[in-house]
């Protein structure tokens, strides 16, 4: 995937096999983050969109990695501050992902699909989450190497080829925005 | 008429003092990239690039760097939106 910007508008030239799995991917991301709607029966509390009671660290490591502790060593805080803010950070995350899927979505085939700023933030955030699952689901390390050329059957190995893969789009996306 | 009432002193518990700043921390992590984490500092911060760099390199090197700092609310805002942009960050009293 090759990113270019003329006259401050990006482009993202996509592939057919990219298209297809960057849209994989972000369903799938959409699928671990559950649905928008907050924790519990409260309709009062529903309707500010936070949850009626303290909220525990989600068991997932990957989705925990995505939903984190705000207070290092009260588990009490994190959870009252959960209650109030993990809603927003689930609704944020999962508008990213059907952003990525929407601009996507007339190239199946790929192409050159535009992102405006708004949508250069979405793509930048989804592949961050998809990253952060991925790499954690790897266990991967500072230390994790992998071997671009390898032709594996191991699911892990292709897993980590993905990893490695939403790595190096990240990074010339973020080289085609930087402010310099 | 009454004599003013004799107050005892009150006690400062340290841990409630309101004007020790809280900071916000981010912690290293082996998924993050480098220019990434600099990308969000200079973002949500509004950082010249040498300045998240040198968090950025902090956090790299060091584990972990102070990013802001300010009330408690203020903090919980940033940890918020550090969130957001999946950086691994938390809030304490300084």
């Amino acid at each position: 995937m090759k990113f270019s910007r003329r006259s401050g508008s990006v482009v993202a030239r996509v592939d057919e096999v990219e298209a297809a799995l960057l849209t994989a991917l972000a369903g799938d991301l959409l699928e671990l983050l559950g649905p928008a709607e907050p924790v519990g029966t409260d309709p009062l509390a529903a309707l500010v969109g936070i949850a009626d009671r303290p909220l525990d660290l989600p068991e997932d490591p990957a989705l925990a990695r995505l939903l984190p502790d705000a207070y290092p060593d009260d588990d009490a805080a994190s959870a009252d501050f959960r209650r109030y803010t993990e809603g927003d950070l689930r609704a944020g995350k999962r508008e990213r992902a059907e952003a990525v899927l929407a601009s996507l979505a007339p190239y199946p085939r790929g192409g050159r699909v535009p992102l405006d700023a708004a949508l250069v933030d979405a793509w930048l955030g989804v592949l961050n989450d998809l990253r952060l699952v991925l790499g954690t689901r790897l266990e991967v390390t500072e230390e994790t190497d992998f071997d671009p050329d390898a032709d594996s059957d191991d699911p892990a190995e292709q897993a980590l080829h993905v990893y490695a893969w939403l790595g190096a789009v990240q990074e010339s996306l973020l080289a085609c925005v930087v402010r310099r | 008429m009454t004599a003013p009432a004799q107050l005892d002193r009150p006690d400062v518990d340290d841990a409630t003092t309101p004007d020790r700043p809280w900071v916000t921390i981010v912690w290293n992590d082996p998924i993050n990239l480098m220019s990434y984490v600099t990308h969000v500092l200079m973002e949500l911060f509004g950082y010249p690039r040498e300045k998240a760099e040198a968090m950025m390199q902090d956090v790299h090197n060091k584990g972990r760097a102070a990013v802001s700092n300010g009330t408690r609310e203020q903090m919980e805002i940033d940890v918020a939106r550090l969130h957001a942009k999946g950086l691994w960050a938390t809030l304490q009293q300084d």
